[in-house]
């Protein structure tokens, strides 16, 4: 049987630039193929390749048998292709995208309403379909967007990103539903920055700058570092000490924080002897672990960056009055009827690393929005170092920093002046303005891009400078809205070695995310779920509470998944 | 300064100054508007096509048609052989204006008897049409006269004077007035723009979290459009001066003072716009929903006492009203600081009215 | 596997499904609607009341300097006539202040000696008229009224000598000059501007920004379906906004059809070409919102409202900007309007009008659709 979508020297260039540098490879019908690599690495070309909607500048790409450059309407006609953004029309109701899409894939009239029937029970979205598509939550959206792909029964189905902004419990919903779809004998491609995601796939295509660097079943990879893998446990309280160390030895490739234990890579052919000395000075110990697609993948992209954070080291120890750097107080917030937060109470102690977790729509950013001044609480109280936000808030606001989602940097201004600016508008100036904005330059090296616009950046840099504007006035407490949504593991282990420097000094970081090995990173994670406070504890704990014995190991994810399950047992009980 | 402040002024500024596509967007336009519509935009008439439908072969028509073909505003003339083909010139809108001479012209005026001449326009281009009329009325009363040979050159029953514009060249009216209309339009679009684009990008939020207040954040985006307004004015200013010779009598300090405060008032309108919105498309569109009506009812097209009274009160509260009476008594009318001061201050309470709402808008955006 | 052939051809089906789509938006969108339906109202009105260039009451001073009969009589032709408001005064410095503050458009002096002028009838003139310059429009206006009283007074003495020549003046199609008559059809041609050019600008725009282009690019959809049911809702919104405003004007504003409606349709269809595709020439040319409506405004707006004819005469402006007038499709659209409503059905002037316009337009398309193809690459 030939291949479902068939790759033969594939290059694709814009005005001269290279994004694809001739990939050759199958994508097999009845399987669930993974398209990963870092930023940059040409995935979205790929996929928009494969959808026929670009011509390579040279090479063939065959889908199904047809030629994209040539035969495009025959691609068209086999192929669900849901987009970044999941392509829906935000003013229009969920059963009017259905609709829409149905008529542009030409299902029959007669058979639509069967269909509709079919994918709104295979989704879960039955109850929602008067609800405009805008006012959807990010894993409904998700969802929806996978139905409107789905319409008129593709072979090949294309998904660019499809998890990213999209909560845990939805994320394997999609998972689940994807994974039925090719067992009934569909291709299907799924282009991912989450590794996780990629080790579960049964092919993968590995792209790092344009180039295909791996094809195949992930744990052919992952076999290649068999044994390189290991965790250091029982640690003291400097977990995040003992991570930046251990990733300056020459025998480490690789690390991450996981709980209250840190999970190294070895180099190859490397002895454990090094890291063994490290962990031993920390009181702790070693031992192997079973290695993950994660450590084959960064192994393979020439290792993660080092652990020495120049960004800490140049940063004074954060000075704060209080122990306590945030405090929220029967937190409450309503929207008309609808209650967003409530009553949520918790405190963030100095230096210490607070995630805010729960699914799209728990409510987290209403409360992360009140924390930081965004939204006024409708009851209850909020400070931040002490101070509160409705009574001082000029004080409390020089006193945290903030990174939004989406790098909010302004495109129309350079590097240089997104940085001057920022320093301005917190009230620096003269040299102590110039010594900051010089030391921020050289600290992430953004000497080369000063005059580019933040919108050309690559986006490592990207998220280096916003970094950067968000710590100017070096804030003893830092907010964090999803720092690595759709971030590659490279990247991220850039982002979070400076963050573990700044914590080191004292700052206090408060995060939301939906990704679970960002939560590893935090020292206590509140769990929050239809607006309510769910859980409240550090990683391991969370985890503990749920392992039981058929999951002895709970990851996160489990946790995630199984609290928010036993929240929903709990309220079902409580109506009956 | 305040170093928060100047931040934002600076940011603002670069975001519309930074590229050289941008700052041409900013300029070019406008003044090329400017130059286009100062030439486009009159009331004078000229070049005119008459139809001429002669049914006299006297001396008198031949007189009355080549002083008519002699007059300054008339192209040319077209001969017509009957009322029909008159009418069909007419109807086609081939000429703005039609002449029919019946065949007893000459013998009248000959006979000293009162001869009669029929003149009608095309009411679809009334403007035109009615001043076209008026030229070509006298062009024929005044060859009657002549012809007839009595009260030879009879004298112009009134002396009249236009005092600031003696040769009421509408050019003088047009390029001051249309200055303050395209600086109204890129002051309004600047602003409007401003929390519109911040609040899409999601740079807002970030804003609002910095320690700056909702009136540093009002002022750091009033300012900028301020510099851009008073530059693109004055630009024009010199232009409608050096350019088009537009005599300025004036005091320049005052007018300067005006359109400051012209400019405010505007960049309150623009925020209460940008702040209600929640896309720049919406801004983009709100700012056209504001300013068609504004441009109407300031006096620009027609003298607002021409209005129904509802209107006229309207007009109070629409800044270029007020702005232009200052701008057209400075150029041509040296107008005396206490008539200025008189327009000044209903834009002074413009300005004080939208940019306190703005303020009070950006506050509640934070709770 | 082979597609069949019904997938490649243009299917009445998805262009409706899209069509659909884009009526809902339009509905759901409140600044769609603001442009749609309340601005044109707005902008219908202002034109029928606020901008209207038939001069009614003008304001001017009258300065009597002499009690003789002649004077008093004067001066009350000029305080009975309905197109002036008279402030009366008795020294000229009074009203020249008025003058220069704008409270007064003009004045007219009767000079002391005036009765004495009119017995002597030789050389110097009557009375004076001093007009505001700064606005030549209306100081025009003063001048020939304030002659035409005069004149009219001269007429209506006992013995007065009859002109030479007596010139009858006639208005075609608008006897009595309302200005609402020609200027609410150039109302209309704005609003169809707005909605056929700036609305379909932005949207196209917006609709890249939001990526959902791209999602409908990956269907089976053909570019050419994409883009029809782009332009359909549109064209149906502007042809029912011109109806409504047709209708608001003859049924509110008293204008007269003396065309047919068929006529009116059909130029309408014709205007909605051009403009529409200018819309869709600049979201092809630009994705980014500020340029779209800065070339919107620049290119589709202020030259309907200043270079179409309707308050401007094409005929009297520098020739360079008459040509350019020769590509603003407004122009024919105003033209073609103002003979529709005042004049009736003149097809040859519609025929060659709705050449141009779909000449003009077809230009737009070529050169949207060249710039289009490429989009995703």
């Amino acid at each position: 049987m030939s291949a479902a979508i068939e790759l033969r020297g594939v290059i694709k260039e814009f005005d001269g630039a290279r994004a694809l540098h001739g990939l050759d490879g199958d994508i097999q019908a009845g399987q669930l193929t993974g398209l990963v690599g870092p930023d940059g690495a040409g995935k979205t070309t790929l996929m928009r390749i494969m959808a026929a909607l670009m011509s390579p500048t040279s090479g063939s790409v065959r889908v199904a048998g047809h030629d994209v450059a040539t035969e495009a309407s025959g691609i068209h006609a086999v192929v669900g292709y849901m987009p970044q953004r999941f392509g829906l029309y935000e003013d229009l109701s969920v059963m009017e995208n259905l609709r829409l899409y149905a008529q542009l894939r030409g299902v029959e009239r007669n058979s639509a309403e069967s269909k509709f029937a079919e994918l709104l029970r295979f989704t879960g979205l039955a109850p929602f379909t008067a609800r405009l598509a805008g006012k959807l939550s990010g894993g409904m959206k998700q969802k929806l967007g996978l139905a409107c792909a789905l319409m008129s029964g593709p072979k090949i189905l294309l998904l660019d990103e499809p998890s990213v902004g999209v909560d845990p419990v939805s994320r394997r919903d999609l998972w689940a539903m994807v994974h039925e779809l090719s067992g009934e004998g569909m291709a299907v491609v799924w282009s991912t920055a989450y590794l996780d995601e990629a080790e579960r796939c049964q092919a993968v295509l590995l792209l790092n700058q344009g180039k295909l660097e791996f094809s195949g079943e992930p744990h052919d990879l992952t076999r290649r570092i068999s044994g390189r893998s290991f965790r250091i446990v029982d640690v003291d309280r400097d977990r995040r000490g003992l991570l930046a160390e251990a990733l300056e030895l020459p025998s480490v490739r690789d690390g991450v924080i996981q709980g209250a234990s840190v999970r190294v890579v070895l180099a190859q052919d490397a002895s454990r002897d090094q890291v063994e000395q490290v962990a031993t000075r920390r009181s702790g110990r070693i031992e192997p672990v079973a290695p993950r697609f994660e450590d084959a993948f960064v192994d393979l992209l020439g290792g993660g960056p080092g652990g020495h954070s120049v960004l800490a080291d140049k940063m004074p120890m954060a000075h704060l009055d209080t122990e306590v750097s945030v405090t929220c107080r029967n937190l409450t917030k309503r929207f008309g009827d609808f209650v967003a937060t409530d009553n949520v109470s918790f405190e963030v102690r100095k230096g210490e690393v607070f995630g805010l977790l729960g699914p799209n729509g728990a409510g987290k950013s209403t409360t992360f929005k009140m924390l930081c001044g965004l939204l006024k609480p409708t009851a209850g109280e909020a400070k931040v170092a002490g101070l509160d936000l409705r009574h001082a808030p000029g004080e409390a606001k020089l006193r945290l920093g903030y990174m939004a989602q989406k790098f909010s940097l302004y495109g129309l201004l350079s590097v240089q002046q997104n940085l001057e600016f920022f320093s301005g508008v917190y009230g620096l100036s003269g040299a102590q303005r110039r010594e900051r904005i010089e030391e921020m330059i050289e600290t992430f090296d953004l000497k080369r891009y000063l005059s580019t616009s933040p919108d050309m950046l690559p986006f490592g840099f990207k998220q280096r400078l916003a970094l950067a504007c968000a710590l100017m006035h070096r804030p003893p407490v830092l907010f964090l809205d999803e720092p690595t949504s759709g971030v590659d593991p490279i990247t991220r282990r850039e982002f979070w070695s400076h963050i573990n420097g700044l914590v080191r000094k004292g700052v206090t970081v408060m995060v939301t995310t939906h990704f679970m090995d960002e939560a590893e990173y935090c020292d206590r994670v509140a769990l929050m779920y239809r607006s309510r406070l769910i859980a409240l504890d550090s990683p391991d704990a969370l985890k503990a509470s749920v392992a039981s014995a058929e999951l002895p190991d709970p990851t996160m994810e489990d946790a995630f998944i199984r609290l928010i399950e036993s929240a929903d047992a709990a309220e079902s009980r409580k109506i009956a | 300064m305040n170093t928060r402040l100047k931040a934002q002024i600076v940011k603002e500024l670069l975001s519309f100054l930074r590229d050289p596509k941008s700052r041409f967007m900013l300029i070019g336009p406008p003044l090329m508007q400017l130059l286009i519509f100062s030439f486009a935009a009159t009331l004078e008439v000229q070049n005119v096509d008459v139809a001429v439908f002669n049914e006299d072969n006297g001396r008198g028509s031949y007189e009355l048609l080549s002083q008519v073909g002699a007059a300054s505003f008339v192209d040319e003339i077209i001969p017509v052989t009957s009322t029909a083909h008159l009418a069909e010139l007419v109807n086609r809108r081939k000429v703005l204006v039609a002449l029919h001479i019946p065949a007893d012209f000459s013998r009248n005026i000959a006979a000293g008897r009162p001869a009669r001449a029929q003149v009608l326009a095309d009411g679809r281009r009334g403007n035109s049409g009615q001043i076209a009329l008026s030229y070509l009325s006298s062009v024929i009363t005044r060859v009657g006269g002549e012809a007839s040979g009595t009260g030879s050159d009879p004298a112009p029953l009134a002396a009249v004077r236009n005092w600031f514009n003696p040769n009421l060249t509408y050019m003088w009216f047009i390029v001051p007035a249309l200055g303050a209309i395209l600086t109204m339009l890129i002051a309004l679009l600047v602003t409007a723009l401003s929390i519109a684009r911040e609040r899409e990008l999601g740079t807002f939020d970030q804003l609002l979290v910095s320690p700056a207040t909702p009136l540093e954040i009002v002022i750091g985006k009033m300012v900028p459009a301020l510099i851009i307004g008073v530059v693109l004015a004055t630009v024009m200013a010199a232009a409608g001066i050096l350019l088009f010779r537009v005599p300025f009598s004036g005091s320049y300090p005052l007018l300067f003072l005006s359109l400051i405060v012209f400019i405010l008032s505007v960049v309150g309108v623009g925020l209460v716009i940008s702040s209600i919105c929640q896309t720049q498309q919406q801004a983009i569109l709100g700012v056209f929903a504001v300013a068609v009506p504004t441009i109407l009812i300031s006096g620009f097209a027609t003298p607002v006492e021409n209005m129904p009274l509802a209107l006229q009160y309207l007009a109070q509260a629409s800044p270029l009203k007020h702005y232009l009476i200052i701008v057209h008594g400075s150029f041509l009318k040296a107008l005396p600081a206490s008539e200025v001061f008189a327009n000044l201050w209903p834009l002074a309470v413009i300005a004080a009215v939208t940019l306190s709402a703005a303020v009070v808008i950006v506050r509640r955006r934070l709770q | 596997m082979s597609t069949s052939p019904a997938r490649t051809s243009l299917s009445p089906r998805r262009v409706f499904a899209l069509a659909r789509k884009e009526a809902l938006q339009i509905i759901r969108d409140p600044s769609a609607v603001l442009i749609a339906f309340v601005l044109p109202v707005i902008l219908l009105f202002l034109f029928a009341y606020a901008v209207s260039l038939d001069v009614r009451a003008v304001r001017i001073g009258l300065v009597v300097e002499s009690d003789a009969a002649g004077a008093r009589e004067l001066a009350a032709a000029f305080s009975g006539t309905r197109y002036f408001e008279i402030t009366p005064a008795r020294d000229r410095r009074e009203v020249a202040t008025r003058l220069v503050a704008g409270e007064l458009r003009g004045f007219v002096v009767i000079p002391q000696d005036f009765d004495k002028r009119l017995l002597a009838r030789s050389g110097g003139s009557l009375i004076q008229v001093i007009t505001d310059g700064s606005q030549p429009n209306t100081a025009n206006f003063v001048s020939n009224y304030a002659q035409g009283v005069i004149q009219t007074w001269l007429g209506s003495r006992a013995g007065a000598v009859q002109p030479q020549v007596a010139v009858e003046q006639r208005f075609w199609f608008n006897p009595e000059l309302e200005s609402r008559r020609f200027l609410v059809p150039g109302a209309i041609a704005i609003v169809m501007t707005m909605i056929g050019t700036l609305l379909t600008a932005l949207v196209i725009a917006r609709e890249w920004e939001r990526g959902t282009m791209e999602a409908v690019m990956s269907t089976p959809a053909l570019a050419i379906e994409i883009l029809l049911a782009k332009l359909l809702p549109y064209f149906v919104l502007g042809l029912v906004t011109t109806l409504g405003c047709a209708l608001l004007s003859i049924g509110v504003f008293g204008l007269p059809l003396e065309g047919s409606w068929f006529a009116l349709l059909a130029i309408s269809c014709a205007f909605l070409v051009p403009a529409l595709g200018q819309g869709l020439l600049i979201s092809a040319v630009t994705r980014n919102q500020f340029i779209a409506a800065q070339a919107a405004l620049l290119s589709g707006f202020l030259p309907a409202f200043l270079l179409s004819g309707f308050l401007f005469e094409i005929d009297s402006m520098p020739l360079p900007i008459q040509w350019l007038t020769s590509i603003v499709p407004a122009r024919y659209f105003v033209a073609s309007l103002q003979t529709v409503f005042l004049a009736g059905d003149v097809w040859p002037q519609f025929m060659v009008n709705m050449l141009a316009m779909l000449a003009i337009g077809t230009v737009f398309f070529v050169v949207a659709s060249k710039k289009t193809r490429k989009t995703l690459d």
